[in-house]
């Protein structure tokens, strides 16, 4: 890289940087100062330009990949029950995502439908949470994850089931009946694990410290959800926030586990900025539907 | 015989033979047999056997199917995936409690199926290799099933026939949705088409392995007919699916890899090649494609599951004493 790319590599159109000094900028087209800034600032990216296609992308990305996780579980659970009830709630919030970002796609209006925005997006158009594309881990790992979504899910779908978006609110109706089962499922199994044997707190707690630092990205706000409250979807993060430690709190004192402090948070998934794991996920799930373009299935 | 450390295995008791032609008037009457009716220590022996069998198939099944959960082309077919995949487990534990009537535990028969003593269906040793594959596993492997179940539904033992029944409903539901998985890839793109063609030619021939040894080798048979466990014959039931798939796939414009297919106009019969019995006798003795990572699979996931079965035993042991002191 000692000699900066010249003549050969320019854009045949890149007529206004035909004085740039050798080694300047690194060949970069720098004419004054003006065209330079042009040619060099970016746009800076306002998801709330689209804000109910973009809450809704959040709300589908959320429990496809989750859906998707635990579906790796299928017939690899600890016991067979458990194939059961894992499938169970694989299924109901892939069946979430699906009404979800067929309503997103209605919302955007370009003709892309669930099947469109879940396996014809990459990466960094997904929207989802951290937490969710995480490795499933152990099964203790897998349950605690499942019990900190759902507990948030229940609230803000109890929430979003009396807002003003009908569409979203009938969708919410059904997903609340759906979420108490999940929240119990996995709410028992954190109390059975993290007061279970000496093994089992031991793992649950490990769980705990490491799943902890996506939680706050849960509850984080943004332009898109104060464009969204102007739509009739209002949602009050601090009320949703202090129920959900409640409810954690609850369930985790019953696990003799404690709510962890002092830990670092990361977050960035609703912006696109995931996780290494999430490309990985993604080039699973999409690999049949992108190898056959335009095929139907 | 006097290892002291194992328990022996049962010696069959000689059945009282008033008690034996009883049992069998009750059967050529058509009754059904009950848990707790008097039956033959062979015939407890051989439902024991049949009816673990297919629990395992239904356990192991889950792993060639569950395969492709996670790269299902549409949101649709991912969420009827893993339903069936689902249905498969709760067919398993169904049938697992069946087995505990005539006093089998659950947790027995799981380990033979783990240290490789149970058999289970040779057809979850092959692997599944594209999507096609689970649209044909639906056809012809729910397919096939639903040909053996059906006639099962009329087994003379009241607790498994009861549990094809239910069984039996489910499978249909899982045929007609492979079936139409195939049909659309049959009217899709070219590349569709030869994935389809590709996955019907690899699972056509251990399809119809399916159905067991032919009667000439299936010396069991007759006692198991008399005493209907079984219904029809291994050959019988082949013979069925053959002459309901042959139209099913002319119908979706695919071929079946036997170029001995041909209709009999006399019996009306779809008469087919010779099976590669070499192939099913190695298949079922351990050395298919896939017979060491089926049970490897689903001995990882028992043995990484045995903690959270611990913690849950013991979370319960502390509450039941929590309510004792209350």
């Amino acid at each position: 890289m000692s000699e900066p790319t010249s003549a050969p590599n320019a854009r045949p159109d890149a007529g206004d940087a035909g004085d740039v000094e050798d080694g300047e900028a690194g060949g970069i087209a720098a004419g004054d100062a003006t065209t330079r800034e042009r040619s060099v600032a970016g746009v800076r990216r306002k998801p709330e330009q689209d804000p109910l296609f973009e809450y809704l992308l959040r709300l589908g990305d959320d429990r496809l990949v989750l859906g998707h996780r635990l579906s790796e579980w299928c017939g690899h659970g600890p016991i067979l029950e458990e194939d059961i009830a894992t499938a169970n709630v694989a299924l109901d919030l892939v069946g979430q995502a699906a009404q979800l970002l067929k309503l997103a796609g209605v919302v955007e209006g370009k003709d892309r439908d669930e099947d469109a925005l879940a396996y014809f997006r990459e990466g960094v158009e997904y929207r989802n949470c951290l937490m969710v594309e995480q490795p499933n881990g152990d099964f203790g790992y897998t349950m605690l994850r499942q019990f900190l979504f759902d507990a948030h899910s229940l609230l803000l779908w109890e929430v979003l089931a009396t807002g003003q978006h009908p569409a979203l609110a009938a969708i919410a109706a059904k997903a609340i009946k759906e979420t108490r089962y999940h929240v119990r499922h996995s709410s028992e199994w954190v109390i059975r694990l993290g007061d279970g044997t000496g093994e089992s707190h031991a793992r649950v707690a490990r769980s705990l410290l490491e799943l902890w630092r996506f939680t706050d990205e849960l509850f984080e706000r943004d332009a898109v959800d104060d464009a969204v409250a102007k739509l009739g979807v209002v949602v009050d993060t601090a009320g949703l926030r202090s129920r959900w430690d409640t409810m954690v709190e609850d369930v985790l004192t019953r696990a003799t586990l404690a709510v962890p402090t002092g830990i670092a948070m990361q977050s960035g998934g609703r912006r696109g900025r995931h996780t290494e794991h999430l490309g990985h996920l993604l080039a699973t799930m999409q690999i049949v539907a992108r190898s056959h373009p335009g095929a139907r299935w | 015989m006097a290892t002291p450390a194992k328990t022996p295995p049962p010696a069959p008791p000689a059945d009282d033979p008033a008690l034996v032609a009883a049992f069998e008037a009750r059967i050529a009457a058509g009754e059904s047999i009950e848990p707790k009716d008097w039956m033959p220590a062979r015939y407890r022996k051989q439902l024991t056997r049949m009816m673990a069998q297919h629990a395992h198939s239904e356990i192991v099944g889950m792993l060639p199917e569950g395969n492709w959960i996670t790269r299902a082309p549409t949101l649709r077919r991912k969420m009827s995936l893993i339903a069936k995949v689902q249905d498969e487990a709760g067919h398993g534990l169904y049938i697992y409690c069946g087995t505990e009537t005539l006093g089998v535990e659950r947790d027995e028969l799981v380990e033979q199926l783990h240290d490789g003593r149970a058999k289970y269906s040779s057809i979850f040793n092959y692997p599944t290799l594209s999507w096609a594959d689970m649209g044909v596993i639906g056809w012809f492997v729910d397919g096939a099933a639903i040909v053996n179940q059906t006639v099962l539904a009329k087994a003379s033992y009241g607790p498994y026939a009861r549990a094809m029944v239910r069984i039996c409903k489910e499978e249909n539901f899982h045929k007609r949705q492979g079936y139409e998985i195939c049909a659309t890839l049959a009217k899709g793109t070219p590349a569709q088409r030869a994935m389809l063609q590709d996955a019907i030619d690899r699972f056509w021939w251990p399809s119809l392995m399916m159905f067991g040894p032919s009667d000439k080798d299936s010396p069991n048979s007759a006692e198991l007919l008399r005493w209907r466990v079984k219904r029809k014959t291994n050959d019988e039931l082949r013979q069925r699916f053959v002459n309901l798939t042959v139209p099913q796939a002319q119908a979706i414009g695919v071929t079946l890899p036997d170029p001995d297919l041909r209709f009999n106009e006399e019996t009306k019969n779809w008469e087919f090649g010779e099976i590669d019995w070499a192939e099913f006798r190695e298949v079922i003795s351990g050395n298919g494609p896939c017979n060491r990572e089926r049970l490897a699979a689903r001995n990882a996931a028992h043995a990484e599951g045995a903690w959270v079965r611990e913690a849950a035993l013991a979370h319960a042991a502390k509450r039941h004493r929590t309510t004792e002191a209350a």
